[in-house]
C-alpha cells in the first residue's frame, strides 16, 4: 500500500490535513513527516505576532500520521473509498521538548503498542530536521469503516 | 476460581477507567460497563487486555462484543477459565 493510497483514505482535508509523505510502514510501526506551511490559519493567532506551532497541532500531527495513517494501513483489508475511514482520538498524553516555527519539517516516528478490538495504541515521537526529539507521547484511538 | 474473588479482581480492573462512582460503589453482577459505569469504548478493550493478563486467557472478537455487563464477564472468564 503506498503512501499516496494511505493518504488518500484519510478523513482530513485541507486546512487540517498534516501529513505530506509516508516514508516507512510495516504491521509494527510508520515513519512519515509534514512541513508547516508560513500560512497555515493557527499562526494568525499562536502567537502574536510570534508563530509557534501550537502543541495541540503537533500533537494532531503525531495522531493523523503515528495512528490514523497506520490505522488505515493495518485496516487495508477493509478501508476502501467506498468504506470510509471512521475515527475518533480515545487518549493522548505528550510531553514537548522544542518548538516548531512556519516553514519547519517534522518527521513523526510511530510504533505501535498494540491494536485489539478496532483500538490503536501508539508511542509517537517527532523529530526536528536536525533529528532532535520535539515532541513524544503516547495516542489511542478507535478506528472503522462505513 | 470463587466468583467472589473473581468479583473483586474484575472490580480492581475496572476501578481506573469509571466516571459513575455511585454505581461502582453499588456494583452487582447485571451493572452495565458501558450504561452504568460510564466507561468509554476505548477503555472497555483496556479492561478486556487487563483482564487476559490477570487470569491468563483470550478474549476473541464474538467474546468481546458480549461484553457487556459484570454477569457477562465473569460468564466469559469462567468459561475460558474452563478452556484452559
Amino acid at each position: 500500500m503506498t503512501s499516496n493510497k494511505i493518504i488518500a483514505l484519510l478523513p482530513y482535508q485541507q486546512p487540517f490535513l498534516f501529513v505530506d509523505e509516508l516514508t516507512e510502514i510495516s504491521e509494527n510501526g510508520i515513519i512519515g513527516n509534514y512541513t508547516f506551511k508560513n500560512e497555515e490559519y493557527f499562526y494568525q493567532g499562536h502567537f502574536k505576532d510570534n508563530p509557534i506551532t501550537p502543541g495541540v497541532i503537533l500533537t494532531e500531527v503525531m495522531a493523523q500520521i503515528g495512528v490514523v495513517c497506520l490505522g488505515v494501513y493495518l485496516m487495508r483489508n477493509e478501508i476502501s473509498i467506498e468504506n470510509k475511514t471512521k475515527i475518533a482520538l480515545t487518549s493522548q498524553a505528550v510531553d514537548f521538548y522544542l518548538p516548531v516555527f512556519p516553514g519547519d519539517k517534522v518527521t513523526v516516528v510511530s510504533e505501535k503498542e498494540y491494536f485489539r478490538f478496532n483500538k490503536l495504541k501508539c508511542s509517537v515521537k517527532i523529530i526536528n530536521e536536525d533529528k532532535k526529539l520535539v515532541c513524544r507521547g503516547v495516542i489511542a484511538g478507535m478506528i472503522t469503516y462505513n | 476460581m470463587e466468583k467472589e474473588s473473581l468479583i473483586t479482581s474484575l472490580k480492581r480492573i475496572v476501578k481506573p477507567y469509571i466516571q459513575d462512582e455511585v454505581a461502582f460503589v453499588n456494583l452487582t453482577k447485571e451493572t452495565d460497563f458501558i450504561n452504568d459505569l460510564k466507561i468509554n469504548s476505548a477503555n472497555l478493550v483496556d479492561i478486556v487486555l487487563d483482564l487476559e493478563d490477570e487470569f491468563d486467557i483470550e478474549i476473541d472478537n464474538d467474546a468481546m462484543e458480549k461484553m457487556l455487563s459484570v454477569k457477562d464477564a465473569i460468564k466469559i472468564i469462567e468459561s475460558k477459565l474452563a478452556e484452559k
